[in-house]
């Protein structure tokens, strides 16, 4: 098969941008998500939970 | 550090070494009419040396399972002392080439003294021995902690540190005997590359596997930058370096792709290595390193996480703004322009980030050099993707390209954010593997951190100045219609700016001695405090405006 410049314009101009549309969308929903909230706050303070080495 | 190696760890080492020391013979054999040969030498070299190194413990006794109940940080350690001499020596470089655009006739005489030969030794010790070598301790130091998991063997890291740091010697020795594939950053030909792509792997697998058995039910973000970062760098390193060699026993190589294919191939290498090697790897480091001096958590989680998504799928994108009013299809410098722009929203997140979690905790930025260190980071990341952002603008870019201007907006994210963050988080770092109370001189700290500062300003704006006055020189008609100014004009305007990057590129340099004799001090001398043997790095206590022993 060869690959025409024009197939390769078409798809980044339609595909292309709703694809990475989609995504942003989609990871704004999910940081952004309520009940993801406290998943995220225990994150932010996971690092100074103070344990004395590795558990294995 | 070879009496921690179980005995069939220390077997092991001993072959790899042994494959690595064959290798380098078959380059001699299949080289020796090429500077391949003297390549395969030091490869060669670098085996057997490895291999003695290992021979004179390799009867130590065992060591005890006492280990297990510790991170293994002995990589981290050796990395962060390969990444300061490397800084010493990118740094003193840099000074030198900059003092060689001041008076050309400061070289030897010789090829590998011309400036051609020795801006890429730069460029490769600052970007990939400096900063790759702090990215590899760091991140092998924040995957244990915040996974609480040990790393899976103990001859793995060590294969991706020395493996690492033999591929930067075999670049920038290379460039001094004239071999390279002329892609910026992408320098080193074939065989160089092969290897730096079996040492890449491994320090994937590394980065993995902690990570599958970490107890932790959440990945914190710093490991996703920084996987973002291993992963990235290996898909572009292979992609752009895809090459034919002219034969097994040559260093030259053709490249796979042609023309605008090769030109674009390359800036999307280009631009994701600013990105993924100088931007997410960095940022990682910030995202672990700031809170734990800060003694706060991260401001905004999410807009971490927003940051994270934002920076790896927009980055993708914005590689042709380096081939404006090129050959290159017009839409796709739009879209380069375009996604250029919408960076600066991720960007700006983490730059957000930074001066939001500091903020309330002004007073500990103001007598703790090492966040300092930190905070000015996070400015000038703020800063020079605001100006990239800008300069990605196709007019814009007109009169930015070719210029300084590029070389300002590239030295404001390498001193500004790049070596500022790294210091910063290697100030921080070394205490905490060593065990000390605090850095040798915290004094000296602090003088390396005005010394950096001051560095980074004079050279960030003397090259603005000369790139604008450049730039606009080149672009001036007279009355009938014909270029105002000749080539040699716009030299002789640059000249006092060139001398005054050298000047703060000296400062800078300066700046970084006194870093690497401190944390040599710090190891060297030991602490006067017994009781610090937790391996867990003491933060301030969350919340109180109490400064933390080191300085
Ligand atoms: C002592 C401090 C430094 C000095 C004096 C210095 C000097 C220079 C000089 C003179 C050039 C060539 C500019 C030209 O061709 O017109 C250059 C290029 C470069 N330097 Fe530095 N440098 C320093 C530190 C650094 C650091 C710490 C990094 C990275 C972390 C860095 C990354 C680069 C890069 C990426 C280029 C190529 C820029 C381009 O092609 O657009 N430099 N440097
Ligand atoms: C939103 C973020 C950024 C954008 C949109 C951006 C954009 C640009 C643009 C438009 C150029 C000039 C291209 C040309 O005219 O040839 C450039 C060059 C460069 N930028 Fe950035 N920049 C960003 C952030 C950074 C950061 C954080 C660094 C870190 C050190 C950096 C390092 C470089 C380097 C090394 C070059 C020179 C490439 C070369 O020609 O050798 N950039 N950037």
């Amino acid at each position: 098969m060869i690959v025409e410049h024009a197939l390769l314009v078409g798809i980044s101009k339609s595909f292309g941008l709703f694809y990475l549309i989609a995504l942003s969308v989609a990871v704004v929903i999910y940081a952004m998500w309520p009940s993801n909230k406290k998943r995220f706050d225990d994150a932010a303070q996971s690092i100074f939970r103070d344990e004395a080495g590795p558990w294995r | 550090m070879i009496a921690q190696l179980t005995l069939i760890e220390r077997q092991y080492a001993i072959m790899i070494s042994a494959a690595v020391a064959v290798c380098g013979a078959l380059m001699i054999l299949v080289g020796r009419d090429d500077a391949m040969g003297i390549h395969g030498a030091l490869v060669f070299l670098a085996g057997i040396l490895t291999i003695f190194r290992i021979g004179e413990s390799y009867f130590a006794p065992a060591p005890s399972d006492e280990r297990l109940a510790h991170y293994y940080d002995d990589p981290s350690k050796v990395a962060i002392v390969l990444a300061m001499i490397w800084a010493v020596v990118g740094l003193a470089v840099g000074d030198w080439v900059a003092w060689q655009l001041v008076e050309p006739d400061l070289t030897f005489g010789v090829a590998w003294s011309s400036f051609g030969r020795l801006r890429p030794v730069h460029t490769t010790s600052v970007i990939f021995g400096f900063g790759g070598n702090a990215l590899i301790a760091t991140s092998l130091y924040v995957l244990q902690r915040t996974s609480r998991a040990r790393l899976p063997d103990q001859v793995s890291p060590w294969f991706v540190v020395y493996g690492y740091n033999l591929f930067c010697l075999l670049a920038v020795t290379g460039y001094m005997m004239g071999i390279t594939q002329s892609k910026e950053y992408a320098e080193p030909e074939w065989y160089t590359d092969l290897w730096l792509v079996v040492v890449w792997v491994v320090y994937f697998l590394v980065y993995l596997r902690p990570l599958a058995r970490r107890k932790e039910p959440h990945i914190y973000v710093s490991n996703w930058y920084y996987m973002a970062f291993i992963l990235v760098v290996a898909i572009l390193h292979i992609v752009n370096n895809l090459a034919v060699p002219v034969s097994l026993g040559h260093a030259k190589s053709y490249s796979a792709f042609s023309g605008v294919q090769d030109a674009m191939t390359q800036w999307w290498y280009g631009h994701n290595a600013v990105a993924f090697f100088l931007t997410a790897g960095f940022l990682g480091m910030m995202y672990y390193f700031l809170p734990m001096r800060a003694g706060r958590p991260i401001f905004s989680y999410r807009m971490s996480i927003i940051s994270f998504w934002g920076i790896t799928f927009f980055y993708m994108w914005a590689g042709s703004h380096h081939l404006h009013y090129t050959a290159l299809p017009q839409w796709v410098q739009t879209l380069g322009m375009t996604f250029s722009l919408m960076l600066l929203i991720p960007s700006w997140a983490s730059a957000g980030n930074v001066l939001l979690t500091l903020n309330g905790a002004w007073d500990k930025v103001r007598d703790d050099a090492t966040l300092r260190f930190m905070m000015v980071a996070g400015v000038f990341y703020g800063l020079t993707t605001l100006e990239g952002s800008f300069m990605a603008i196709r007019s814009v870019n007109s009169l930015s390209h070719y210029t300084d201007w590029t070389i300002g907006h590239v030295h404001a994210g390498a001193l500004g954010w790049v070596a500022m963050i790294t210091f910063g988080s290697i100030y921080a770092t070394v205490p905490w593997l060593w065990k000390r109370e605090q850095m040798y001189s915290p004094k000296l700290v602090e003088a390396h951190f005005w010394l950096a500062l001051a560095g980074t300003v004079i050279y960030v704006f003397a090259m603005w100045n000369s790139g604008i006055v450049q730039g606009l020189m080149w672009r001036t008609y007279n009355e009938s219609g014909t270029l105002a100014f000749s080539f040699i004009d716009t030299l002789v305007a640059m000249h006092p700016y060139y001398i005054a990057r050298a000047v703060g590129g000296l400062l800078f340099l300066i700046g970084g001695c006194v870093g690497a004799y401190n944390i040599w001090m710090t190891i060297k001398v030991p602490s006067a405090v017994t009781d610090l043997a937790a391996d867990v790095p003491q933060p301030a206590v969350v919340g109180s405006g109490a400064l933390r022993a080191a300085e």
